[in-house]
């Protein structure tokens, strides 16, 4: 049996850890709101350039035509290049681990290529695709808690240069989807050759835009900018994510370590009741040895 | 009387989206362009510029930097690429800008990339023209 000095020091050590967690929960849970107030707030604009550009997918090219717009080319995929976003930094649950496996389980199975080009977007990612030994061509860390559509650019250069240069035949990006704050899914999805959206919205069908200077340069111009709003969504989400599980994570360690208290409550009383009652029944001893009858 | 609907958005935020709007003067790619309630279906790329909204007597001024515009049933939406409003302009940020970007323009052995370097004198010279137009009735403040 421990005696209840020792249970006292286990139980302030594990009180003072409670205390940790839940100030980074609590940390985590307002930095989560501001994240999803960002996603949010980056929605409109990525739903209204889908909106224009499924309004131009009445424009139809023909081969030649198509040869203008080379973000949009279809080739027989041989080799591609894979983006991986994860968060800088750890302690949030499973989220990278769950991230991790994701993109082993991708470059086992899913790539066409045996050594695809990855980009690692996130201190964690980077780590893994390292010591996993990946070909990583280009790594972006430490973009914040806020980044701008300014800082996440180059990712997408990096991005359509490999795919316009010829060294990658497709480009994939794998990121913690944020569904709500209990559920982030890790998700691939292909950004090149982009997808034209379908126009799903029927009743603009008969609608007869006024292109000005004209179509294909509209085109022309909102296809990059396309591809810069998914990047720049998916960097958000990842984000979002991150805080999201942090949260969970904390609040989780707090509630154990406060049944890990209870319980060393229980043991301490317990220890200090054998204590006492140890003492009296030797006190009783040695009083009954001198008595004299 | 015909309304417009308006939404101005970058990829960030969202810095006007109101109804009861007479009339939206965007900086077009071919040139200013108004657009009254009951226009036509419209898709322009924007040009850096002023972006006025009239709505009530009231006007509401944004400088925008490109980007698109769409005009569809009485609803306009702008989709910058950045965009702020006239107040959150800062003039001397601006000049500054400018002076840096003329500098590096004017030795042009050092530069990568003129392009970049044009765009921000570009970006520097409608901020200031919008911005000083703001304040031009008074005198602009020291420091």
């Amino acid at each position: 049996m421990p005696s209840p000095r020792e249970v006292k020091r286990r139980m302030n050590s594990v009180k003072n850890m409670s205390q940790i967690t839940r100030a980074m929960e609590m940390v985590a849970a307002s930095k989560m709101r501001r994240a999803q107030e960002r996603v949010a707030a980056g929605r409109p604009y990525a739903d209204r350039l889908r909106d224009v550009l499924s309004d131009l997918a009445s424009l139809q090219l023909d081969a030649d035509e198509l040869k203008q717009f080379p973000l949009l080319e279809r080739r027989e995929v041989k080799t591609s290049t894979l983006i991986v976003m994860t968060p800088d930094r750890g302690l949030s649950g499973p989220l990278n681990s769950n991230l991790f496996r994701r993109t082993a389980q991708y470059l086992r199975s899913e790539s066409v290529d045996a050594h695809p080009h990855t980009i690692a977007v996130g201190k964690k990612g980077r780590d893994f695709l390292n010591k996993t030994g990946q070909n990583v061509v280009a790594e972006f860390i430490q973009l914040g808690d806020r980044p701008s559509l300014d800082d996440i650019r180059p990712i997408v250069d990096v991005a359509m240069q490999e795919f316009l240069s010829g060294e990658s035949d497709a480009v994939y990006m794998l990121y913690p989807k944020f569904i709500n704050t209990l559920s982030q899914v890790p998700t691939v999805i292909q950004l090149l050759p982009l997808e034209r959206p379908e126009g799903t919205d029927s009743s603009n069908d008969d609608v007869d835009y006024i292109f000005e200077p004209d179509a294909k340069t509209v085109l022309q111009e909102i296809l990059p900018r396309y591809l810069e709003t998914i990047v720049y969504q998916a960097v958000l989400e990842t984000v979002a994510s991150f805080y999201s599980s942090q949260m969970v994570a904390m609040r989780n360690a707090t509630d154990n370590a406060k049944e890990l208290v209870d319980d060393l409550n229980l043991s301490y009383n317990k220890a200090r009741q054998a204590q006492i009652t140890n003492e009296v029944a030797e006190i009783s001893a040695g009083a009954n040895a001198f008595r004299v009858d | 009387m015909a309304t417009l609907t308006v939404e101005v958005i970058t990829g960030e935020r969202s810095l006007f989206s109101e109804s009861g709007v007479e009339m939206v003067s965007a900086p077009g790619a071919e040139g200013t362009m108004g657009i009254l309630p009951n226009h036509a279906a419209l898709i322009s790329l924007l040009d850096a510029g002023e972006l006025v909204i009239r709505k009530g007597g009231r006007e509401d001024r944004m400088v925008v930097f490109g980007g698109f515009i769409e005009v569809l049933n009485n609803k306009v939406v702008v989709l910058a690429d950045s965009a702020e409003r006239v107040e959150e302009i800062d003039i001397d940020r601006a000049e500054r800008a400018k002076d840096r970007a003329q500098q590096s323009l004017a030795n042009r052995g050092a530069l990568r990339d003129i392009a970049a370097e044009e765009a921000a004198l570009k970006r520097a010279a409608v901020r200031l023209r919008v911005g000083k137009r703001r304040s031009g009735h008074r005198a602009t403040p020291a420091g």
